[in-house]
């Protein structure tokens, strides 16, 4: 489908337009890859972190193997299929480096398998999922951003790394229908514990303690009703500061409000967003003001999107009775591994082992795992089972939602000699399907197995 | 609060975005994440020279790195993510699901 839009084709040059780039949630749709006999030669429009996702994705692949040892694709989905079947309580993780296709089987094996499923959001952005389904949100898409944003605060988020292009494309620099003049029709504000990189590109940064997130929203709800505080500080400042903030919010004519990892990480997690929602949302009574999160691998939203679509939940969803459950705390990644509760886990477009708490890896290795990465990683080392994929983005297509719920075609630049994901997963479904239904490992529940 | 005791905030920077398609492995990725960031004055009062090994110790665990003179307020040391970041992050998430990873209260010390 969208592998013949833009293509240009000379001895053996290709040069492929339109590229969506997978790294992070900003999926920036600009890019243009050259292509010399199968391999990536150059890529346009990138930010650096692209650039190298593409640049390097022929570096680190992974290999077949069960227990260590090679083997073929073939046999690795085979004793995939295995433990899951036999799984009493497996885990489904991983799934938001990947492609819409894979995340929606991933569902599908989640329920033919009663597993728990849960994605990288979940020691992430889950806490803002979390408050946007408590108290709602006032949002927009980035283009919204570009054309009219006269006023944009990053607050514990760090674009300047995360998302190079956020500023340049959207919020920052980026020039629209009312805001011709980019920076010069803007005024940007960053707050954060410290200066990070991105108050280089803001016309005025705040300092505030960590762990005072909430303390300074409900402070700033306050001042906003026209309470006086008795207090001459606030997360450490000065209150005339946060009064001097309050009316550049009001007086702005469309206002946003970025925030990242620096409140969901923190002291109060969901509740940091819950009182952060809720004041832009109040700040409605005076001018248009909106929020959004900075999400970051790149299909994230995809993933929670299809989840929430098909199960009602965005997060930690349980199907062991045969319908979803949602609990966090109990079915998020973090307290079923702290609690060593899954006896297996398909880990799938995620690197678990290198980046979970040491206690939660410590439990992943004891049981049976199966990897499923185009690269090596701490994850693939010690699983045991490796099925390496084509990657999301670069060697397999499908759709990504870009971080404001804009769903966008990846396309694929490159051959890989291994199957997608969504191809991996709907031939695994398939085996324990028959293994399940040919008596060998539990009965398929009734509403079970769906098609 | 000691002069000893810090806060702890993990997070991303543009190296180990960068240097994580390069594998795990790769010096790149493994110098940027075990690199602690922290203020001159921070590192004067411990009486460290940058590039010194330090031991982190939280209520989870510890781990050694080199410290590095940064950006950052007094009081504050940065990580970026990677495995020595691991070692310190417990796994208690109070019934939320995400466990605490940044904001954490740490021992910063002098190692070998």
């Amino acid at each position: 489908m969208a592998e013949s839009v833009g293509l240009k084709e000379s001895k053996g040059l290709k040069v492929i337009e339109g590229v969506t780039c997978p790294f992070c949630g900003v999926t920036c749709d600009d890019l243009v890859v050259h292509v010399e006999n199968g391999k990536i030669k150059e890529v346009k429009n990138a930010c650096v972190l692209g650039k190298d996702t593409f640049m390097h994705h022929l570096e680190g692949w992974a290999t077949p193997r069960i227990h260590g040892k090679p083997a073929t694709v073939d046999q690795c989905i085979d004793a995939a299929a295995e433990i899951l079947a036999k799984a009493k309580y497996p885990l489904i993780y991983g799934l938001d480096s990947t492609e819409l296709g894979a995340q929606r089987k991933s569902i599908e094996l989640a329920d033919l398998i009663g597993a728990n499923i849960d994605h990288t959001s979940s020691v992430c952005h889950a806490p803002s999922l979390q408050a946007v389904q408590t108290v709602g949100i006032s949002s927009c898409t980035v283009g919204e951003v570009k054309n009219r944003a006269d006023l944009v605060i990053f607050w514990g988020c760090n674009p300047a790394e995360a998302h190079p292009r956020h500023p340049s494309r959207y919020s920052v620099t980026a020039k629209g229908l009312f805001t011709p003049r980019g920076k010069k029709d803007r005024m940007v504000i960053h707050v954060d514990v410290r200066p990070t990189p991105t108050a280089r590109m803001a016309d005025a940064f705040i300092q505030i303690k960590p762990n005072s997130d909430y303390e300074v929203f409900s402070a700033l709800r306050a001042l906003l009703k026209g309470h006086e505080l008795d207090q001459a500080e606030v997360g450490g400042v000065a209150i005339d500061e946060w009064k001097t903030l309050l009316e550049k919010m009001k007086s702005s004519k469309f206002g946003i409000l970025y925030w990242g990892m620096g409140l969901t990480m923190t002291r109060g997690k969901y509740l940091n967003i819950v009182a952060l929602l809720t004041l832009t949302q109040e700040l409605n009574r005076f001018t248009k003001f909106l929020a959004a999160p900075m999400r970051g691998h790149g299909n994230v939203v995809g993933m929670a999107q299809v989840l929430t679509w098909q199960t009602g939940f965005p997060f930690a969803v349980n199907m062991s009775r045969g319908y979803p459950r949602f609990n966090p705390g109990e079915y998020s990644v973090a307290d079923l591994l702290a609690h060593g509760e899954v006896d297996a886990a398909l880990i799938l477009a995620a690197d678990a082992i290198g980046n979970f708490p040491a206690k939660m890896a410590e439990h992943l290795r004891s049981i049976p795992m199966i990897a499923v990465d185009p690269k090596e990683s701490e994850t693939t080392k010690v699983a045991t089972v490796v099925i390496p994929s084509a990657q999301a983005g670069i060697a397999a297509g499908g759709i990504a939602y870009r971080m404001d719920h804009i769903p966008l075609v990846m396309k694929k630049v490159v051959d890989s000699p291994y199957p997608s994901d969504r191809e991996i997963l709907e031939r695994i479904i398939a085996k324990v399907a028959a293994m399940k239904n040919g008596g060998n490992g539990a009965p398929v529940r009734a509403g079970g197995a769906r098609g | 609060m000691s002069e000893r005791r810090f806060t702890l905030i993990t997070g991303r920077t543009t190296k180990q975005g960068r240097s994580v398609h390069l594998g795990k492995e790769a010096k790149e990725f493994l110098d940027e994440i075990s690199t602690l960031q922290m203020n001159p004055k921070d590192i004067e009062v411990l009486g460290l020279q940058e590039g010194d090994q330090v031991r982190l110790s939280t209520r989870d665990g510890s781990a050694v790195v080199k410290c590095k003179k940064g950006d950052i307020p007094q009081g504050l040391v940065f990580i970026a993510y990677g495995g020595f970041v691991n070692a310190l992050v417990g796994s208690d998430t109070q019934a939320t699901g995400m466990p605490n990873s940044k904001g954490i209260e740490v021992e910063v010390e002098r190692h070998g």
